[in-house]
């Protein structure tokens, strides 16, 4: 665990105890049976606001706390631990945008509502099943931007896109020209194909060049962050389910292979760990961001993949039911693993940047 | 090499081809061409559609669904050289077996082998006509890698048996007409205190709870016997012997389930077909990710390899008669391959592989998320691939416990 300040032990301490209070998987089963497109609660979005997690990367002049990607992080494993379903990172992630390359009008305008939780914003980016954010077609003319976005994470909730077009980032509002057709996933959350129509779009002209990489490595980044919470909690849950359940009149956990196997998914999440810690550190220091980015989200590919294949494994068949909320971990698993950046994605970019 | 004349020693096995061509053009339905369902052993009976029935009764009567069990009990007789053959002219019109589920793949063998005269001859040809289903009732709530815990009683009561307990995970228990259960006869001791016993699953005092998986299907279940009257005649074998019994069931169990065969008619296309479909391509027809097509070839290296494997193992076990504890070998690397090719196929097609419901999936996306889910059983049941590995380990190996 990286060391933290005082600020952000409190910071954590608070995310934790609010999520296993607050917001257990019991709360995302409540979610489920809604049937509610959305797929948050919105009473627990509120909350969170209140407690200054949508603003922790917001300059204070703007309405945020300026805490640091770190912080902001530390709450989303937190988060990541109960499945809590929320719109937080794809709106921490939309305000990012708009910090790197907003106008002082645009950071006016929205930085304060997304740090306040008044707004929901999310990215807009892939316009087919895989990511690829060198392949887009929509396309902004005359203020008015057209094409369709695949699968966009929280599209439902959302009141601001982020937008990839061909000449760069824009901001979309939720109205006139934008529509959305659901895709419902295995883990339950919310989904949709958005399509643009002529919308007014408004562009993120700051922030160069790299603006859609550097916003895509802040998403993978944060999205590692909730994958190492989910890896977490099947790890603990697993070993204390190998503490407590007896075969052969022995408690599973004094079997050499299983103690060995244990300790090898151990192993994985201190790497996980690392990786994703270090993603964040990039980002404070702005220091070596895609290198750092690419490790964070391809360890936490690696690591979540094994771990919760694992989970359900040694949990025997009580991890096959619906029961048992070990399974849900699966199923958002590989739904986070193939956002912004699959392992063979993030392979070949790894490669790329390494000039190879 | 073996040569063409090696491969087909006899006008017989043309004639026989001859054969089965024939019956398939007068008997195979044509709308069920390649329907198959990989799944429908698990998800329960859909209502069967008239051809379907026709095509059901056609090969039962036959025997040709269980083409190598004698033919005295309502099987094909075939030999193997034949059974081969007719595999090959059903994969060829597109046909699929239409006879199968616990009691061709488990139960028969193993009562063919430990049953008695009468036994057989009640229970063997309903299952070559796939007329009855079977479940198995073996695991319970605390014997399930630790089967031999078992704690159902079967107490003897002169005519018959009394049977209380609970057993769990019971496969297609709402929908079986009959279930095999290893029961306990004798507390005094573990192994030869286990019996084999065949409950019918409308005996008053049989109660099935079927129990939601993570893929959405409940097609398993808690089964509850209160006070539930078995005639003396179900038992198989000796009072005691379930334990024996019940461990050949489970061989046949791993290599059927896990391994080879049944793996390879389920998986249908192979991965780089599906890529091919999914991902982009370079000018020269070739995968452009270079990563992924590393991984496809790696996969289907070790797929191939895994195949030959099987065939091997099948044709060695049989030469020395019958299953062996290779079938652990089998269902280990079967079953870990299979959740690998799953789970690939889901990366390849990225998140349109994991569509859930509603629009914008096809039905066998939707059907491809459903059998990774339920896949992840396949190393749980029958068995565990860590109980497989303490297997080898202790006995094909001869490692020792640790003392
Ligand atoms: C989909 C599904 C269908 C099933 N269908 C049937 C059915 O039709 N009939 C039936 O009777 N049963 C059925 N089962 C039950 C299945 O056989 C058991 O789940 C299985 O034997 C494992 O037992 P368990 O679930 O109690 O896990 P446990 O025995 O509690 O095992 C938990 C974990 O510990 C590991 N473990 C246990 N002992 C050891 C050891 N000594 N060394 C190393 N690792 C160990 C296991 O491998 C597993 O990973 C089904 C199960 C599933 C999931």
């Amino acid at each position: 665990m990286a060391v933290l300040n005082e600020e952000q032990e409190m910071l954590r301490d608070m995310a934790r105890e609010w999520a296993t209070n607050e917001s257990p998987v019991t709360e995302f089963r409540k979610v489920r049976a809604s049937g509610e497109p959305e797929a948050f609660d919105r009473g627990a979005f509120g909350n969170m606001a209140e407690m200054g997690w949508t603003g922790v990367i917001i300059p204070e002049e703007h309405g945020g706390s300026d805490f640091g990607w770190l912080s902001a992080g530390l709450v989303v494993e937190e988060l990541g631990k109960t499945l809590t379903a929320s719109p937080l990172i794809q709106t921490t992630i939309a305000a990012a945008a708009i910090v790197l390359g907003g106008s002082d009008e645009q950071k006016a305008k929205y930085l304060p509502k997304l740090a306040s939780g008044e707004m929901i914003g999310t990215l807009a980016i892939d316009e087919g099943a895989r990511h690829d954010p060198s392949k887009i077609a929509t396309s902004v003319s005359g203020g008015k931007i057209s094409g369709t976005k695949a699968f966009v994470h929280e599209a439902h909730g959302a009141d601001l896109f982020v937008v990839a077009s061909t000449d760069g980032l824009y901001l979309v509002e939720k109205g006139d020209g934008v529509s959305l057709s659901t895709r419902k996933l295995t883990d339950q959350r919310s989904h949709a194909d958005v399509t643009f129509d002529g919308a007014s779009a408004d562009k993120l002209a700051g922030g160069g060049d790299s603006l859609l990489d550097d916003v895509l490595d802040r998403a993978r980044i944060l999205t590692a962050c909730e994958m190492l919470g989910m890896a977490q909690q099947v790890f603990d849950t697993t070993l204390d389910y190998l503490k407590q359940r007896v075969q052969f009149n022995q408690v599973l956990a004094t079997f050499q292979s299983l103690q060995h196997r244990m300790a090898d998914l151990f192993g994985d999440l201190a790497m996980m760990r690392s990786a994703v810690e270090g993603g964040l550190q990039a980002l404070d220091s702005g220091f070596g961001v895609a290198r750092a980015a690419t490790i964070a989200k391809a360890e936490a590919n690696r690591v979540l993949h094994t771990m919760s294949r694992e989970g359900v494994q040694l949990h025997g068949g009580i991890g096959m039911t619906d029961e048992y909320d070990i399974g849900f971990y699966l199923k958002r698993a590989r739904v986070l693993e193939a956002s912004f950046g699959s392992t063979s994605y993030l392979k070949n970019r790894f490669a790329k940047l390494g000039g190879y | 090499m073996a040569t063409q004349t090696e491969l087909q020693p006899a006008d017989t096995t043309d004639a026989f081809r001859e054969e089965v061509r024939q019956f398939l053009a007068d008997n195979f339905p044509e709308e069920l061409k390649g329907k198959g369902n990989a799944l429908a052993g698990v998800e329960g009976p859909t209502a069967e559609t008239e051809p379907q029935r026709k095509w059901r009764e056609a090969m039962g009567a036959r025997g040709w669904g269980t083409p190598t069990w004698p033919k005295e009990y309502g099987g094909g007789g075939l030999n193997r050289k034949q059974a081969a053959i007719l595999n090959e002219e059903l994969a060829k019109a597109g046909a699929y077996n239409p006879i199968g589920g616990m009691g061709v793949m488990m139960f028969g063998p193993t009562l063919l082998e430990y049953g008695s005269e009468e036994q057989k001859k009640e229970h063997i040809p309903p299952i070559c006509r796939g007329e009855v289903r079977w479940c198995q009732g073996y695991s319970e709530p605390n014997a399930g890698s630790d089967l031999a815990n078992l704690q159902t009683t079967a107490e003897d009561k002169g005519d018959h048996y009394l049977v209380n307990g609970q057993k769990t995970w019971t496969s297609g228990g709402q929908w079986a007409d009959k279930c095999f259960c290893l029961v306990r006869t004798d507390r005094s001791d573990k192994h030869r205190g286990i019996s084999f016993l065949l409950i019918d699953m409308d005996s008053p005092g049989v109660e099935v709870r079927p129990i939601q998986m993570i893929s959405g299907m409940s097609p398993f279940c808690e089964t509850f016997f209160t006070d539930v009257k078995v005639p003396k005649e179900n038992l198989v074998g000796e009072e005691g012997q379930g334990w024996t019994i019940g461990k050949r069931l489970l061989q046949h169990e791993r290599t059927n389930l896990s391994g080879g065969g049944s793996m390879a008619r389920l998986m249908g296309q192979s991965v780089s077909d599906v890529a091919k479909k999914y991902l982009e391509l370079d000018d020269g027809g070739e995968i452009a990710d270079k990563v992924m097509r590393d991984r496809i070839a790696d996969f289907e290296i070790r797929w191939g390899s895994f195949l030959m494997t099987a065939r091997r193992a099948t044709e060695e076990s049989k030469a020395a008669g019958g299953v062996s504890e290779i079938s652990s070998v089998l269902k280990k690397l079967g079953t870990k391959l299979g959740q690998e090719r799953a789970e690939m196929l889901i990366e390849i097609m990225g998140l349109q592989g994991l569509g859930w419901e509603g629009e914008g999936f096809s039905e066998s996306e939707l059907a491809g998320v459903r059998a990774w889910l339920f896949g992840k059983a396949t190393t749980i049941y029958g068995g565990s691939t860590e109980i497989q590995n303490n297997i080898i380990a202790k006995r094909v190996l001869g490692m020792l416990d640790h003392q």
